[in-house]
């Protein structure tokens, strides 16, 4: 029998048939389509007038805000954008957030694309390196930098500090977790599934209460925690025990076999870990670690509760201003705060999504 | 007989070379810096406890606790107790979770088999639902509800009016607050009764499907019974229930149900949120049952309906419910952003109020995150009760 192998033949409907195929199929299907225009019509008119025809764009105050029929009140942001990104950090001080922030990026971008080599020099100095500049840039007081207090912390830069020091502190306590849940001493088993069961099964705004309110009773007097540095370590015990589990399905993924070969070559324990099982393990959970920082990402707001300004405390804060006090002022807020995490969470769940595919198509690295 | 020469061949050392003398020393290790841990920890706790002049113990429950709540399900007053302000605020935070999961499905499944509708349209909007709201935080989508949406209806004076009897204003929701009338119980027995004649021709219908193979279709004729049964005591017995309308008395409404706009906004942040999780679910659910299924179902006869009760419907719900239950107690934990917003619940009155007045940290936290580990627990029982019943029975 002769098989032959003909490419799949393109259908090319006009765009009417497809009208027709894809919104009025059948009764039902039309209904659908009217409902769904209607709300369309419904919706995005009155967004648009909103958010750009009745808008106001410039002013100074309140007053270019207090029209009849007033839309959104945008120079309530652009006027405050240096507080709602450095928080009450010291203006003259700001190059050292935007040097932190670059550094950031430098060592992230060439971490995200796949096709960069140096991967565990570049993890190195994610993990190890920019935490330490950061941190000297950030609080200063050191090499000639003035100290600057964490008290005046505050904005989106507090937002990505909590994130992602939430996440790189995580991470190792995350996979010691994991390896002990899957030990087989029976001791350090039952204290790691102890310790990630506790901490997935409470909310994190008890945990941020337990971190401003409780943590103090246990340190010597004298000893004093700072409130972001309380709330980081209740962040951190947290998502440890997410990331535990995130990277307790990564080593599940990979065949026994592995660690075998890897005894039998003569490696102990940990160093069959750290060589082969681990870096296996980790590269399957790339999507999982980054939909972990997504939600962190998003809980980071929550810090508000226990009185620290993040993004979104920033912009609560300056809507008690008096000078800023419109009736769309609070909506206008909002409508930016919700922008500015949409696009960060949307595009670093397509990040995530597209590695996913790679990771099933078997790509390289 | 084979191992236990082998096991004597080989010599027990007590040296670092026996792996299970060092799992034994590396436990004991663990164990030691735990305890030490713990035991400073606790000893420095105490002697602050002592310096700030702090009791301790579980007596303060039994206090009064002089301030009031603005919403509670049992009677609750100034004076009474620490205890009761707990008992209030576990039953605020139950009531949200249990509404607030209530519509959570209904919207998740609704977008989420939206999201799989061959109407372009339909599907789009569905994604964008699901894309938007997962992506914002929901203290912000709170926060959106509470003061960009109810705190901005207008004064009940001029409270909108969608319905009749149905009041939106600035001071919450107003619904007519159903009493129970002479005719309920029959009502009642009328809806009982029709379910169990239901249940019972259900049992007839597979009964004679499997001794002739005739179909009979009994969900038909049960609706029927359904509708007919309560619409008899109706007629004979009167209203099961009359309503109490909210009536604009002063600066606000009397009588009616009063839903205060805190609860309203938190429990319609949760719901719409939870809802786009919820949806990803059941869509990812649906979309695991293989193509072949359906095919296999249509080549043997099976109608649409008859292919998603039995092939569909069964095949992804065990995709479904296990992630489908982290979701609900995720709703339940993140009922406690409620703080954020002045919603009565646990965490705001309980790891809130309570702990501001008697300064009783330890005690206050430890009993708010035993609640929510207590609740983690049960539903985690249940996923491995609905795994272990449903879970793919290999043959």
């Amino acid at each position: 029998m002769t098989q032959l192998t003909l490419a799949p033949v393109r259908r090319r409907i006009s765009a009417i048939a497809w009208v027709r195929e894809n919104l009025f199929s059948s009764p039902f299907n039309t209904v659908l389509t009217l409902a769904a225009l209607y709300l369309i019509w419904l919706v995005v008119p009155a967004l648009l007038d909103w958010a750009v025809f009745r808008a106001t764009f410039t002013g100074l105050d309140r007053k270019a805000c207090l029209g009849a029929d007033q839309g959104a009140c945008w120079p309530f942001i652009t006027h405050n954008l240096g507080q709602f990104i450095y928080g009450h950090y010291p203006e003259e001080e700001r190059w050292r957030v935007n040097t932190t922030f670059v550094l950031g990026i430098a060592g992230l971008v060439p971490l995200m694309i796949p096709r960069v080599p140096w991967k565990r020099l570049n993890a190195l100095y994610m993990l190890g390196f920019f935490p330490l500049a950061a941190f000297v840039l950030l609080s200063g007081g050191r090499s000639g930098l003035s100290p600057v207090d964490t008290a005046y912390w505050g904005g989106f830069m507090l937002t990505l500090v909590v994130a992602v020091t939430g996440i790189v502190l995580s991470l190792p306590l995350g996979i010691v977790l994991a390896l002990g849940r899957r030990s087989r001493l029976p001791l350090i088993r039952l204290f790691s599934v102890i310790y990630i069961e506790f901490w997935r099964g409470v909310p994190l705004v008890t945990v941020l209460f337990m971190a401003s309110v409780m943590l103090p009773l246990f340190l010597p007097q004298g000893v004093t925690f700072d409130k972001l540095l309380r709330c980081l370590i209740g962040v951190t015990l947290f998502s440890a025990a997410y990331m535990a589990e995130v990277v307790r399905g990564g080593l599940q993924a990979i065949p026994r076999g592995q660690q075998e070969a890897a005894s039998a070559l003569g490696l102990g324990y940990w160093q069959s870990m750290w060589f082969i099982v681990i870096p296996q393990a980790l590269r399957h959970v790339i999507p999982g670690i980054v939909n972990t920082f997504i939600g962190l990402f998003k809980d980071t707001t929550l810090v508000l509760v226990v009185g620290l300004f993040d993004l979104f405390g920033m912009v609560q804060f300056q809507l008690s201003d008096a000078r800023w006090s419109t009736p769309q002022t609070p909506t206008t807020g909002y409508a930016f705060v919700a922008f500015v995490f949409w696009v960060c969470c949307f595009g670093m769940s397509r990040y995530s999504m597209s590695i996913e595919k790679r990771l099933k198509q078997g790509g390289s690295k | 007989m084979v191992m236990k020469e082998q096991k004597a061949s080989r010599p027990v050392t007590l040296g670092w070379s026996n792996p299970k003398f060092r799992g034994i020393v590396y436990q004991l290790l663990m164990v030691l810096c735990l305890g030490a841990i713990i035991w400073v920890m606790a000893g420095t706790a105490i002697e602050n406890l002592h310096r700030l002049g702090i009791a301790s113990g579980f007596g303060f429950l039994n206090q009064p606790a002089g301030f009031s709540i603005i919403m509670s399900l049992v009677p609750y007053s100034e004076q009474s107790t620490y205890g009761d302000a707990f008992i209030v605020g576990l039953l605020n935070t139950l009531l949200v979770a249990v509404i607030g999961v209530f519509f959570a499905l209904i919207i998740g499944f609704t977008v989420g088999i939206a999201r799989l509708s061959g109407n372009w349209l339909v599907a789009r909007l569905a994604a964008i639902y699901v894309e938007t709201l997962r992506n914002i935080p929901l203290l912000l989508q709170l926060f959106f509800w509470y003061i960009g949406v109810l705190r901005a209806m207008p004064k009940p004076a001029a409270s909108l009016e969608p319905l009749p009897g149905f009041f939106l204003n600035n001071r919450g929701i107003v619904l007519p607050h159903p009493y129970e009338a002479d005719g309920f119980w029959w009502f009642a027995g009328a809806i009982v009764l029709a379910l169990l004649i239901g249940a019972g021709l259900r049992v007839l219908a597979h009964r004679r499907q499997k001794e002739t193979g005739q179909i009979f279709s009994w969900i038909k004729i049960s609706l029927l019974v359904l509708v007919i049964l309560p619409l008899i005591s109706f007629v004979l017995r009167g209203a099961p229930l009359h309503f109490e309308f909210g009536v604009l008395s002063g600066l606000n409404f009397k009588g009616g149900l009063r839903l205060i706009p805190e609860f309203v906004a938190l429990t319609l942040g949760l719901a719409t949120y939870t809802a786009a999780f919820i949806a990803e679910i059941v869509r990812s659910g649906i979309e695991s049952v293989d193509r072949g299924q359906r095919e296999a179902a249509q080549a043997l006869g099976l109608t649409r309906s008859q292919t998603l009760r039995h092939v569909i419907v069964p095949q992804s719900m065990r995709v479904i419910v296990p992630p489908l239950t982290s979701q609900i107690l995720n709703l339940m934990k993140n009922s406690s952003l409620a703080v954020a917003i002045g919603y009565p619940d646990l965490v705001s009155v309980f790891a809130g109020t309570v702990l501001n007045q008697t300064g009783q940290a330890v005690e206050v936290i430890v009993i708010t995150m035993a609640v929510y580990l207590l609740l983690s627990f049960i539903a985690s029982g249940f996923m491995g009760w609905f795994n272990s019943r449903y879970a793919i029975v290999e043959r």
